[in-house]
């Protein structure tokens, strides 16, 4: 893994970018309700920013037809007690405001809604990895980031393209991509992410104490994380979903030139021709 | 008359001394029937047969269950090579030490498969191990006086190869001995100076050196630096390409002036440098040195007399210099210079022809990604499904804002986990970790030959290093172009096909949860036999449809080979 710059870190001030899944097909139906969910996120949060003075966190929602910034920590007041119910409202209130959104424009855009919609997981990374890309080119002494995706919803194959540019962009900044799954399947896409750059994979088992599972895993900054020990996966999902059809292949077509994959033999193409 | 004598009961065997009759003298001891003694025409019978002798009890000795009676039509039968007796004992030699080298030679030669001469062809380069000459010794040449305090002596201990030393590394001393010995002065004379120089300039009084070196002008030339030197490295200089950066290398050159002036000793040199009396410093010294030692010596001097010493490193030393200096060399060296100092900014801009990579067609594309983007799709998980969400979507995300409409209503509650389930959380995590990790540590140093019974571990390398060996022989002999390389390749291929089928009993017969490591062990044995049976198959071809035969009447060998394996 090359670097594109060389940079200077401090040792353990970190910048954590959580991605919170909100896909309402998803939370209308999950076990842990989704207050509940953002009653522990919202502790995470605050257990990262007490942990450092330094450390900065950033929340991005990914819905089902849109993503965006719901809280960033570096925009805050540094004033004491006050600001942080003010701090709540306001990402609360952005909550609200961007479901609304996602509503309207789930709404709107038809063909996209459906029980089994995939919330925007490309997007989110996307968004991800612009904020840690402006980061790097602040000064000279940044936090070490990484990126936290919280997931409950199936993964879209259509994204695989997209996702897979991501982590391979994640790959390339050094930046690792943790996964905490809180639905009931496993996420090939994140643990390919875990698994190639060099973060936690972890699907939890007891939902309610999700809070202690983010401090205990989640909440360990890059320098101390090489020595922890930390939760490993035995084994990933490396199949790819092939181009045409965005089915989940294992065995396919491969072209020489771009290496786009085919689920059937074809003559063309379709990515470099 | 014929006389029948098992080698077994043979110990040793002596030879006579060469101005006496050429006798072989075979000794059984007392119990084994006695001795006998054979009395030949000329020494070079008797040395042969003294060779083959030899060479039998050279294997005697090394095995066990005694060999029956070798007759002549075995399988050194195409002539007794021509062995040295030292030849025949590096070889007992080699096999008594490697027991594998003897395991391998057992089968083949007395299995009749090669021939003793092409079993050791391959292995000739053990035997030449002592042919090397010893070079110059890389520790710096120091004369290491010996002071004695009370008497005031210092005594000098100067050997021959000390002396080839002094001649190489400083030639000027060396014009001096040729000058001067044996006509001016003896030898002893001549070393004694040179000693008392070398003590001189360790004092490093220069105001005492040049008071001597102005009455003696042997001394002088001993104290000064040396010129030889001094013209050699100018010319080695001019040598060089120009466009080297040549400053860190100025100081040898120039002598003392950008020097570090460490002397031998460790001292730092504090006479001043202008003067031609200062010891040569410790950076000059050793480049010097190291240019004599990795030179290496030249081949025919002997350090017998000093005196041919000196004269035949002069004779060597006057060859080389002729050929430098011609106009036509400095002339390519300029052309050359040219071409490599290229200034950039006079060029021309060069600019390369890429392509890059790219969509050929990007409309094409993204409109068919639209496609399958608006296509309902699900993807393949396993495990278990999501239940269908069965609301609609303005439900649902009615629902989401409901939740967090309780949020903002109910605030944070202090206590987000309960201690119990922060428990059942972390013991969890540590199972889970404690699992994966046993589960990735183990055996990892187990590799697949570990897993398999010793037995059958011996086999499999046993059967390697033949087939390592019998391939090693058979692709040597190719091409084919007598009859005897045509009967060996036959013979090997034999002796394959045989081990072939070995392997294939062993992988059918291996117990099932070793089966997949053995056919993983024994596929690159196979595939190599089976490149060597493909390659002769088509060597037959080749010949015969050289020969003008037809297609269909392709000869058969008598050896039908396994069908190629596939794993």
């Amino acid at each position: 893994m090359t670097s594109a710059h060389s940079k200077l870190y401090s040792d353990d001030v970190s910048l954590v970018v959580v991605v919170v899944d909100t896909n309402p097909f998803f939370w209308a139906t999950a076990a842990l309700p989704f207050a509940d969910f953002f009653a522990n996120l919202v502790h995470f949060v605050n257990s990262i920013l007490l942990l450092n003075h330094l450390n900065r966190v950033v929340v991005i929602a990914s819905g089902v037809s849109s993503c965006a910034y719901i809280f960033d920590s570096g925009d805050a007041s540094p004033a004491g007690g006050v600001g942080v119910a003010a701090t709540f409202d306001k990402a609360s209130r952005k909550v609200e405001e961007f479901i609304a959104q996602d509503a309207h424009a789930t709404a709107s855009n038809s063909s996209a809604a459906s029980a089994n919609a995939a919330s925007l997981l490309s997007g989110a990374l996307s968004l991800a990895m612009c904020y840690i890309q402006r980061i790097f080119r602040s000064g000279t002494r940044h936090p070490q980031p990484r990126i936290l995706c919280l997931q409950g919803s199936p993964d879209g194959p259509e994204q695989y393209v997209a996702v897979m540019n991501s982590i391979f962009s994640a790959q390339r900044s050094m930046v690792p991509i943790d996964s905490c799954i809180v639905g009931t399947q496993d996420s090939a896409f994140l643990q390919q992410a875990s698994y190639i750059t060099g973060g936690v994979y972890l699907k939890p088992q007891e939902l309610n104490g999700l809070f202690q599972y983010l401090a205990a895993v989640f909440a360990t900054d890059l320098h101390s994380r090489t020595f922890l020990r930390l939760p490993k996966t035995l084994g990933v999902d490396f199949r790819a979903s092939c181009f045409c059809h965005k089915k989940t292949i294992d065995m396919g077509y491969v072209c020489s030139v771009c290496l786009s994959i085919f689920c059937k033999n074809q003559k063309k193409c379709s990515t470099c021709g | 008359m014929r006389l029948n004598v098992h080698f077994r009961s043979i110990k040793c065997h002596k030879v006579g001394s060469k101005q006496a009759r050429s006798l072989l003298k075979l000794c059984g001891g007392p119990d084994k029937g006695g001795d006998y003694m054979f009395e030949f025409d000329n020494a070079a019978d008797r040395d042969q047969c003294r060779d083959f002798v030899a060479m039998v009890l050279g294997q005697h000795q090394g095995t066990i269950p005694p060999i029956p009676n070798i007759p002549h039509e075995s399988v050194a039968s195409t002539g007794l090579e021509q062995l040295t007796a030292a030849e025949v004992e590096q070889r007992m030699k080699l096999l008594r030490e490697n027991s594998e080298l003897q395991k391998l030679h057992m089968k083949f030669v007395l299995g009749k498969i090669l021939q003793e001469s092409e079993f050791w062809a391959t292995r000739k380069e053990a035997n030449n191990a002592s042919k090397q000459r010893p070079a110059f010794k890389s520790a710096m040449l120091d004369l290491e006086p010996s002071v004695d305090g009370q008497t005031n002596k210092v005594t000098y201990r100067i050997t021959t190869e000390k002396i080839h030393q002094i001649f190489v590394e400083k030639p000027a001393v060396h014009r001096a001995f040729l000058d001067s010995v044996p006509e001016k002065m003896s030898e002893a004379h001549f070393w004694s100076k040179y000693c008392e120089a070398e003590t001189l300039l360790r004092t490093q009084n220069t105001a005492l050196a040049a008071a001597h070196a102005a009455v003696d002008e042997l001394l002088a030339v001993f104290l000064k630096s040396d010129d030889i030197l001094a013209k050699e490295a100018k010319f080695k200089i001019k040598q060089v390409d120009p466009t080297l950066d040549m400053e860190p290398d100025a100081g040898d050159y120039y002598s003392r002036l950008l020097d570090h002036r460490i002397l031998r000793d460790g001292s730092i040199q504090t006479v001043d440098t202008n003067s031609e009396f200062v010891m040569r410093t410790l950076s000059q010294d050793l480049n010097q040195h190291a240019a004599v030692v990795l030179e290496g010596r030249s081949h025919d001097v002997k350090l017998t007399d000093t005196k041919t010493l000196a004269e035949e490193l002069a004779r060597l030393k006057k060859e080389p210099s002729s050929c430098y200096n011609t106009d036509d060399a400095n002339h390519e060296r300029l052309v050359n210079v040219a071409h490599v100092t290229c200034m950039e900014d006079l060029q021309a801009p060069r600019n390369l022809v890429y392509a890059p990579l790219c969509i050929k067609n990007p409309r094409e594309y993204l409109e068919s990604q639209q496609a399958n983007a608006l296509r309902s799709l699900g993807g393949s998980n396993d495990g278990k499904k999501a239940c269908n969400c069965s609301l609609s979507t303005d439900d649902a995300f009615f629902h989401l804002i409901d939740q967090v409409s309780s949020i903002k209503a109910n605030r944070l509650n202090c206590n987000v986990v309960d201690s119990n389930v922060a428990l059942k959380v972390f013991n969890e995590l540590n199972k889970g970790i404690s699992y994966s990790r046993s589960h990735n540590l183990k055996n990892p140093h187990e590799n697949i030959l570990g897993q398999l019974p010793g037995q059958t571990r011996d086999e499999l390398m046993d059967h390697w290093a033949s087939i390592q060996e019998l391939l090693r022989h058979f692709w040597l002999s190719y091409p084919i172009t007598s009859a005897a390389l045509g009967d060996k390749v036959e013979r090997l291929k034999d002796a394959m096909a045989q081990i072939y089928q070995k392997l294939q009993d062993m992988k059918e017969s291996a117990a099932p949860d070793v089966r997949h490591e053995m056919s993983q062990l024994v596929k690159p044995m196979m595939q190599a036999m089976d490149a060597a049976f493909s390659h002769d198959l088509e060597q037959q071809q080749k010949c015969s449809k050289g020969k003008g035969t037809s297609p269909a009447g392709l000869e058969t060998r008598r050896v039908a080979w396994p069908v190629q394996s596939s794993i």
